[in-house]
């Protein structure tokens, strides 16, 4: 078994690959192993991953239909049958929990399906083509970039009508002027190198250079401000809910579920404090890990 | 091979306008191994850029072949002339194993047989199989710019620029680099342009070499010429003297090369 | 030359630890110099920059350095705090680096840059700073230095930034300057002014300079004595006016791998190393030359 394990070890550390999978597999390898020497990013991870196996077992994990009232049982407190409390109208707050992260993910992953990519493509386009066509992009860019985000989806919800999909869209519509800003930049500095001239002397097209040779290199910064925004993201989404704009009544949205609970903060105080620690907990998460791969993705160490 | 005639080309307006090269005429023949020698700022790898297409506001002709280069570069061209660069750290792709690095132009030009031709050329720069799937750190500057002239012959092409191939590099791994670029000039019958600083890497090099100081041939000599140091032009005498060694009887005499912002 | 060397290294070793084994940079180097010229070649990974950098303590702090004896003027470097080794950098010891562009405050012009220097030395007013000054780019030979002194360092070339690094190191009268291939990244004429100037220094203030190189044929015409580095190692200390004339293996090898101005067009001869070069027995003591 050990001997077994050796032989991975040394086959994924190798200097010579025999293939390029092998390459690839073992940058990725020393990747991992940078990764997990900071602790905090791991235990990160280890949040985001639970957090991911919740989402999917998310009805045998929960003891109670989240949506479903029940008015003898209101405002209950921590018990062994109701771990989180029952809500004002008596669902079961840990239930509704569970069933949130589900809201969450899917908030986050749409918005990173749909921002990261808009923003990489405005982004390297117009840093690799500069003139009028960098100009009007950017232009674009500084307007989605002047109003604050928060209003921006404010108006977009109240333009399209209240709705977890329509916030999606606004909080993507919002999010996508600094990673195009932060791709544009990343690609002024790479469209000038060697790497880039000499591609350009092979009969390359820009479509060839910009997806196969700019992008790769502008991930990196890329997924980590997008780690790092994953909080704003959950906050920003929470705090639509909170509002009413986002998720609805009654579905179990964290931020919606802190807002029904602010009216009873005093006498009842596990029905904002339970949703408002799951979103404190995950933004933390999402922080620590994305602390984490800056370290191991840094483009700026890799130079070294 | 290479024809080139008036090629002016002039960078930025008002204050900062700066005429960066000014009427340079060049005549390479087929086969041979042509030197740009000069110092910085004297415009030498500015031809190249201009016969690459990588600027393209010159004025003038160039031609490759007997056709006349315009704005555009076709995908022929790039099978027809390469380019080896200085920064062996800063030409790969740091990214690509040098398998993909060598596949891309492949690709491109849709020759197909990509793996053979990955490997021969392999074989040709010296590096072997066991290199072609490590990335470019894990490589020393030596065999990244092997892997550089490999991407440059993959193309198979009949003209090699050489920018500053060796200058980044040490003194024993040149020697390595420079037999290299020889050999697959005779194996080839290639037409080389090789812009240096090193007058010794030129002559060493080079059957013909041309001299630019701010943007303009000065001179143009034979290697029998220069081994011999008989010049006709007083830049050319300089530089010749102080590339051979620290003498400080003649240094005095140096007449100062410096641009006008700092002329006092 | 009886008189007490200026500077003396015995058994330098240098360690730099690494996740995949130490790194020794450098093994058992020992020299010594009085006022003179002493080029230090190899090439990269040699340790001749590492060697420079440990005599003024300027290696990263997990870096492990140990000699039995190293000594500037008598005294022991040994076991200076940083306190005390910086008040040696400042006025006993002086380094140029290869690029001046990044040892010059981009927003300041040049001329209070060197102001400042020599008032950290001096305590001079500001008028008499800026006279010092003016002279001191005058010595190292820039034309106009009034106009030099109101520029800023992206408004210098390279031959003249180097220049001024030197200008500024020269402040507090160095007896020891250490150049780590200062003139590596100039063009080929503005190299040799550089030298010259530096040159003077050594034969006019009596200085002593370590001059750190890959350039073989430069450090043979330009230093007094020469150390040959690699591997860490010291393969050969010699008269810089015999190197050429150098029975080593490794000498001879990088010799004869340089292309020549007036050589032929056949193959250079490749450098064969051996392993040899990197047992004890290779390294050499500096008795040969004192």
């Amino acid at each position: 078994m050990l001997l077994l394990r050796n032989q991975w070890k040394t086959w994924l550390l190798t200097d010579t690959p025999q293939s390029s999978s092998q390459a690839y597999v073992g940058r990725i390898y020393i990747g991992i192993l940078e990764f997990s020497k900071n602790h905090l990013a791991v235990l990160g991870l280890a949040i985001i991953l639970s957090l991911i196996l919740v989402a999917i077992f998310a009805p045998w994990i929960a003891p109670y239909d989240p949506v479903e009232t029940n008015l003898a049982n209101r405002l209950q407190p921590l018990s062994g049958k109701h771990f989180f409390g029952t809500d004002e109208v008596g669902r079961d707050i840990f239930s509704r929990i569970i069933h949130g992260s589900r809201l969450t993910l899917y908030v986050i992953g749409l918005v990173a399906i749909i921002a990261a990519p808009v923003g990489i493509i405005v982004g390297t386009v117009s840093g690799y083509f500069g003139g009028i066509v960098d100009t009007v992009l950017m232009r674009i860019t500084d307007i989605f970039l002047a109003f604050p985000k928060l209003i921006l989806a404010l108006a977009f919800v109240a333009a399209l009508g209240p709705g977890i999909e329509n916030a999606i869209i606004a909080i993507s519509i919002t999010s996508w002027p600094p990673y195009a800003r932060i791709a544009r930049a990343e690609t002024l500095t790479i469209r000038g190198r060697d790497f880039i001239n000499a591609i350009k002397l092979q009969g390359a097209n820009p479509l060839r250079i910009i997806a196969g040779h700019i992008m790769p290199l502008c991930m990196s910064s890329l997924i980590i401000r997008v780690t790092l925004d994953m909080a704003g993201i959950i906050l920003t989404a929470a705090g639509l809910g909170f509002l009413g704009l986002g998720a609805q009544p009654p579905s179990p949205e964290w931020g919606a579920m802190t807002s029904a609970g602010r009216a009873f903060i005093l006498d009842h105080w596990w029905l904002i404090t339970m949703p408002g620690s799951a979103i404190f907990i995950v933004s933390l998460a999402f922080n620590l890990f994305g602390d984490g791969l800056r370290e191991v993705l840094d483009p700026k160490r890799e130079q070294a | 091979m290479i024809a080139i005639e008036h090629l002016n080309i002039v960078f930025g307006q008002g204050a900062n306008r700066s005429h960066a090269l000014k009427g340079v005429d060049l005549e390479i023949a087929a086969g041979e191994s042509f030197g740009l020698v000069g110092e910085s700022g004297s415009g030498k790898s500015t031809v190249l850029n201009c016969i690459t297409g990588l600027l393209s506001h010159w004025t003038g002709r160039i031609s490759i072949d007997g056709t006349d280069l315009s704005g555009q570069r076709d995908k022929a061209f790039y099978r027809k002339v390469q380019m080896v660069f200085q920064d062996p750290y800063g030409s790969l792709h740091p990214r690509h194993t040098v398998d993909k690095t060598l596949k891309e132009p492949v690709l491109i030009h849709g020759l197909g047989d990509a793996n053979a031709r990955v490997e021969r050329v392999l074989d040709e720069v010296g590096l072997g199989n066991r290199f072609r799937f490590r990335y470019p750190h894990q490589l020393s500057g030596g065999q990244r710019q092997r892997v550089a002239v490999a991407r440059a012959l993959i193309l198979e092409p009949s003209v090699l620029l050489l920018d500053e191939p060796t200058s980044a590099l040490d003194v024993s791994i040149q020697a390595e680099v420079l037999n290299l670029l020889q050999r697959v000039r005779k194996e080839r019958n290639l037409t080389f342009l090789l812009v240096s600083h090193d007058l010794a890497v030129v002559s060493h090099m080079c059957s013909r070499v041309a001299v630019m100081n701010r943007g303009e041939i000065v001179e143009q000599v034979n290697r029998n010429q220069l081994q011999a140091g008989t010049f006709s032009d007083r830049y050319t005498t300089q530089l010749f003297k102080a590339s051979k060694g620290y003498d400080r009887s003649v240094i005095n005499g140096f007449v100062d090369h410096f641009t006008r912002s700092e002329e006092a | 030359m009886t008189q007490i060397p200026l500077l003396t290294v015995e058994n330098l070793n240098v360690t730099f630890p690494s996740p995949k084994g130490d790194v020794q940079a450098v093994r058992q180097v020992s020299f010594s110099m009085s006022n003179e010229k002493l080029g230090i070649v190899g090439e990269s990974g040699s340790g001749k920059s590492v060697t420079g950098r440990s005599v003024l303590k300027l290696l990263p702090s997990y870096a492990d350095v140990a000699a039995d004896r190293m000594e500037f003027k008598g005294q022991d470097l040994r076991n200076r705090s940083e306190k005390e080794m910086r008040q040696i950098r400042g006025e006993e010891i002086s380094m140029v680096m290869q690029d001046p562009k990044y040892s010059l405050n981009p927003v300041r012009t040049v001329g209070r840059q060197i102001d400042e220097a020599y008032c950290t030395h001096r305590k001079v007013s500001r008028k008499e700073a800026k006279e010092r000054t003016l002279e001191m780019l005058d010595a190292v030979k820039i034309r106009n230095p009034k106009r030099v002194y109101n520029l800023y360092p992206h408004e210098v070339s390279g031959g003249m930034g180097q220049r001024i690094m030197i200008a500024m190191m020269l402040i507090p009268e160095p007896s020891l300057m250490i150049a780590d291939e200062p003139t590596s990244a100039l063009d080929v004429t503005v190299q040799m002014q550089v030298l010259a100037i530096l040159d003077d220094l050594v034969t006019q203030r009596g200085m002593g300079l370590i001059f750190i190189s890959h350039d073989l044929e430069l450090v043979a015409s330009f230093c007094d004595r020469v150390i040959i580095m690699y591997g860490g190692r010291v393969m050969e200390i010699c008269e810089a006016r015999n190197l050429k004339a150098s029975s080593h293996p490794y000498t001879r090898g990088l010799l004869n791998c340089l292309p020549k101005i007036n050589g032929s067009d056949e193959y250079l001869p490749i450098l064969e190393r051996d392993e040899a070069w990197h047992s004890d027995q290779f390294s050499v003591s500096d008795r040969s030359a004192q």
